[in-house]
């Protein structure tokens, strides 16, 4: 006679026997900086801001003041319009370029890492071929032979962030597909298709998704940097590499203006990394306890 | 008790501190183990007894909370200091724990490892600690004991890796011994010849031995002495003969009934035990076994019954309706 | 090599092996995990396939269901030759036979629900009746013990391997299979769990008329379940027989060594001294002849010359020896 299992009902009474992760503070600030940022950035055209472009010659580096927040810049346009949609630029490559990665790199990575044999072999080793090029020589040779444009510069940043992502996909997929539910899956007639969207995609996606909040925030820097070079957004679109830059000639005089932007996008990395991290504690524990 | 007390546990408890609530890994032992005698302790997973040996050798995590008192040797493992434990230990007790994969430096060869211990407690020079080492190998069942020192774990099988995890544990002539599950994780020829192995070894040099288990049958024929634990706490402890043939605990008697038995005929249901083992981080009012036992009573959910010992000194139980006793009232 | 057809036939069997060769390529060499393996089941009984650890039986188990494909050797599920079949033939047919595994907490995704995990066959095999869906998969948790209520829309890790271990049971059992192999269900359970689980089998085997390959290394366990057994070493079957007979008179040397080993919870049996000798070889280099004589006390040249055919003994059994103990 089979023996119900009495004790079932006390489960229901203690309420689900997981670990409740408390999220700190840190993550709530951080989480209410992101979206500062990202509600002022969705709204800067509503905004009362004057246009970012609009030069006024007399208000050259001023510091700030009633109509100008944050002062102005070298050639007296508005700091603070120029740091809102700088955030723009910022917020558009730093986010599309990891869906490419993730999108293109994960994909890449679940397959090989479920098919594995010789897919596998070339994936791997067409990624280290990609890893292997000079990122920063790249984007300088797509960008003289395409144009400097944000499309273009998100290309470039997508491309090279396709084999971490792979990588994170690949790692995540090699253990998952030895597991018993995989190989019960396959025992039920599923197919390869279903086995991959259905078993092995749910559980790959939080830690893709922790990387990939990581990869925003490396996006950024990038997209900083180059812009900091001139390599990155074509003038007069503005974001905060480029404002860095531009700061770097005043800094006796007015280093407000390198320094704020750097702030800002010093505070959305710090954010995004935090979110990130803890997103990736979140998902550990339960994956340990498997 | 004859002889000597080599080692006294006098109302151990653990308290854990985790996530979902203070865990009292083990709630009031009280055991005794002669110089030269084997105690077997037997339970499922969750009934504490990893954590109770924890406790002897003062391994626990640090969060941990140790009460009552261990002696050992006249001297209270407890309050000892970080120092006077270690040299303590290996020297005077020892452990030989279940998976050897992980209880063995991965990244070490065999010599290393064994070098080590003889050359940290023996105080030996490298070349006749290594000397030793072999001779200890050997001693294990080991074959081509020179070629094994400068292998690895991974290059060994499980059933050797457990030998040369039971020579480092001998190697410095413990006076006690614990092996946490020492078989649990080989095949059942190999676990014999680990048994044997352990058995001899004792006998050799008059060590004493815990042996932890949840499998019944490897403490019929091989402890003198056997505690059964449930929830933290020993609900029965007797010589063993006596355990096996005059149960008092329902739950022993549960717990032997839900082994198939070799003489058993095939498809003979199996009197399983309902319910499953207790959430250690809910502790319950009465007995801990009460909710799965077939001859609970109001006072047992109520109050929990101690260790008290019945017609025979030597046999304790912890239950307010053993079986001999009430035969005849319930079934 | 061994000849098509197994010593002791039976009539008309679901389940048959033919001469199964399962072998794994790594850079050290080749495992012979499975060499030349043939039995039958017939309908409506349980098999025990015991050995220890390294000895091919979970190979083996996967191998009939076609999970990591054999070498050479057929497998004829109810006269269909499962080893000629590919793709949506091949996945039409696992409806029909199921497999349940050693880790039952591994077993469930995750991330998934345990109600569309169960529900899960029931989409892979075309149900599209939401309704209907939702019924067999409450039916099919009240009959393993289990409140569908509490238990649908909760995760696998709430649960306990016991638990766990009936819900993997369920997912088996929603499609109706015939066949089940049993992957040492119960090898990862408490003493007190296993009792519950091993009862649980055997009333979904009474009640739904079930055959089983039941796998195990724990041989009171597999006789406890068992109609026929079957023991295997290094990839080959040693001796196969009715449960009773084979444990009480075993022929096998190999039998005879593990019934030994086995220690009983009984003190007043003095454990065997010196009951086993040396460790099973590697798979990647076995013994040549009969893959038991380097522990076998009984061995002599011929063991080593001659692989020892699987021949009939006496009624209902059959050995792999050349001297066999009975």
């Amino acid at each position: 006679m089979a023996t119900l299992e009495l004790s079932i009902r006390d489960e229901v009474v203690a309420g689900p026997v997981h670990k409740t992760r408390r999220l700190g503070m840190l993550f709530w600030i951080a989480v209410g900086w992101m979206i500062l940022v990202f509600a002022l950035a969705i709204l800067a055209p509503a905004l009362p801001l004057p246009r970012p472009t609009d030069m006024d010659m007399l208000v050259r580096r001023a510091p700030p003041s009633a109509s100008h927040w944050l002062g102005t810049d070298g050639l007296g346009r508005d700091e603070l319009a120029r740091l809102i949609y700088g955030a723009r630029i910022s917020l558009v490559v730093g986010l599309c370029a990891p869906v490419i990665g993730v999108t293109v790199g994960g994909a890449l990575g679940m397959l090989a890492g479920y098919f594995r044999g010789r897919f596998d072999a070339l994936a791997v080793g067409g990624m280290d071929v990609l890893l292997a090029f000079p990122p920063l020589i790249f984007a300088l040779a797509v960008t003289a032979f395409l144009g400097q444009s944000v499309f273009n510069l998100t290309c470039i940043l997508g491309v090279l962030s396709i084999p971490a992502f792979m990588r994170v996909a690949r790692a995540s997929t090699l253990t998952l597909a030895r597991r018993e539910f995989v190989i019960a899956a396959q025992a039920l007639g599923a197919t390869h298709a279903r086995i991959l969207l259905r078993e092995l995609l749910p559980n790959v996606t939080l830690p893709l998704l922790a990387f990939f909040l990581l990869g925003v925030a490396v996006v950024i820097v990038v997209e900083g940097a180059l812009s900091f070079l001139g390599l990155g957004v074509p003038p007069p679109i503005s974001s905060w590499g480029s404002m860095i830059g531009e700061g770097r000639e005043s800094l006796e005089i007015a280093p407000w203006l390198a320094f704020i932007p750097a702030a800002a996008m010093f505070l959305t990395v710090l954010s995004f990394n935090i979110v990130g991290d803890s997103l990736r504690a979140l998902s550990d524990p339960r994956q340990g306890a498997l | 008790m004859s002889g000597p007390t080599l080692l006294s546990v006098e109302d151990v408890a653990v308290n854990l501190p985790t996530s979902r609530g203070n865990l009292r890994a083990v709630d009031g032992v009280t055991l005794t183990l002669g110089a030269g005698k084997t105690l077997g302790i037997v339970g499922e997973s969750g009934c504490g007894k990893t954590m109770l040996s924890r406790a002897i050798l003062q391994l626990l995590p640090k969060k941990a909370k140790v009460f009552g008192r261990v002696l050992f040797d006249g001297q209270d493992l407890v309050r000892l200091s970080p120092e006077a434990l270690r040299k303590l230990r290996s020297r005077s007790l020892a452990v030989v724990f279940q998976d050897p994969m992980t209880s063995l430096n991965p990244v070490l060869t065999i010599g290393t490892q064994l070098v080590e211990t003889l050359q940290r407690h023996l105080e030996l020079d490298a070349g006749p600690a290594r000397k030793r080492g072999a001779e200890l190998l050997a001693a294990v069942g080991i074959p081509a004991p020179e070629q094994r020192l400068s292998q690895y774990p991974h290059q060994l099988s499980g059933g050797m890796r457990q030998r040369v995890a039971i020579a480092i544990a001998l190697s410095c002539e413990p006076k006690l011994l614990i092996a946490d599950e020492p078989t649990t994780a080989l095949d059942v020829t190999i676990q014999a010849q680990i048994l044997d192995l352990l058995a001899r070894e004792q006998r050799r040099r008059r060590m004493a031995m815990i042996l932890i288990t949840h499998d019944l049958g490897v403490v019929a024929g091989r402890a003198d002495e056997v505690a059964v634990m449930y929830a933290g706490r020993v609900v029965e402890r007797a010589p063993t003969p006596a355990l096996f043939k005059n149960m008092q605990m329902p739950y022993t008697a549960a717990l032997l009934a839900a082994i198939p038995k070799m003489d058993a005929a095939p498809h003979t249901p199996l009197p399983a035990i309902a319910g499953r083992p207790p959430d250690p981080t809910h502790l319950m009012q009465g007995c801990a076994f009460a909710p799965r036992c077939r001859c609970a009573d109001g006072q047992c959910l109520r109050e929990k019954p101690s260790l008290v010992s019945a017609e025979l000194p030597d046999h304790h139980y912890a239950c307010f309706h053993p079986l001999r006793i009430n035969a005849g009232a319930n079934t | 090599m061994m000849h098509g057809v197994p010593p002791v036939a039976l009539h008309d069997p679901l389940l048959r092996v033919e001469d199964l060769v399962v072998e794994y390529q790594l850079s050290t060499g080749t495992i012979h995990a499975v060499s030349g393996v043939s039995l039958e089941i017939a309908r409506g009984e349980t098999l025990g396939l015991v050995g220890e650890s390294g000895c091919g039986k979970s190979t083996l188990g996967r191998a009939v269901l076609q999970l990591g494909r054999a070498v050479s050797g057929r497998v004829l599920f109810d006269g269909e030759d499962l080893t000629a079949m590919q793709g949506e033939a091949l996945r039409k047919m696992r409806q029909r036979v199921q497999l349940i595994f050693q880790d039952p907490i591994a077993s469930l995704n995750p991330r998934r629900r345990i109600g569309d995990i169960i529900a899960e066959p029931l989409l892979i095999a075309g149900y599209k009746d939401a309704n209907k869906r939702e019924t067999l998969v409450s039916e099919m948790l009240s009959a393993v013990g289990l409140d569908p209520a509490l238990v649908k829309d909760r995760l696998p890790h709430e649960f306990s391997g016991g638990q766990c271990q009936r819900i993997c049971i369920a997912r088996a059992l929603v499609l109706n299979p015939e066949f089940i192999v049993c992957d040492e269900p119960v090898s990862a359970l408490d003493v007190s769990i296993r009792a519950q689980i091993l009862n649980l089998l055997e009333e979904m085997k009474q009640r739904f008329g079930l055959t089983l390959l039941f796998i195990a290394h724990d041989l009171a366990v597999v006789k406890a379940v068992s109609d026929r057994v079957a023991v295997m070493y290094l990839g080959r079957l040693c001796e196969v027989g009715a449960s009773s007979e084979l444990f009480a008179r075993p022929a096998h040397p190999y039998t005879a060594l593990l019934i030994e080993a086995i220690p009983v919870p009984n003190p007043d049996v003095t454990p065997p001294e010196r009951v086993a000798v040396g460790e099973p070889p590697s798979p990647l280099a076995p013994p040549s002849g009969c893959r038991f004589r380097t522990r076998c006390p009984r061995a002599d040249y011929r063991c080593a010359q001659e692989i020892p055919d699987l021949r009939p003994i006496r009624a209902g059994q059959a050995v792999a020896c050349h001297h066999p103990l009975i």
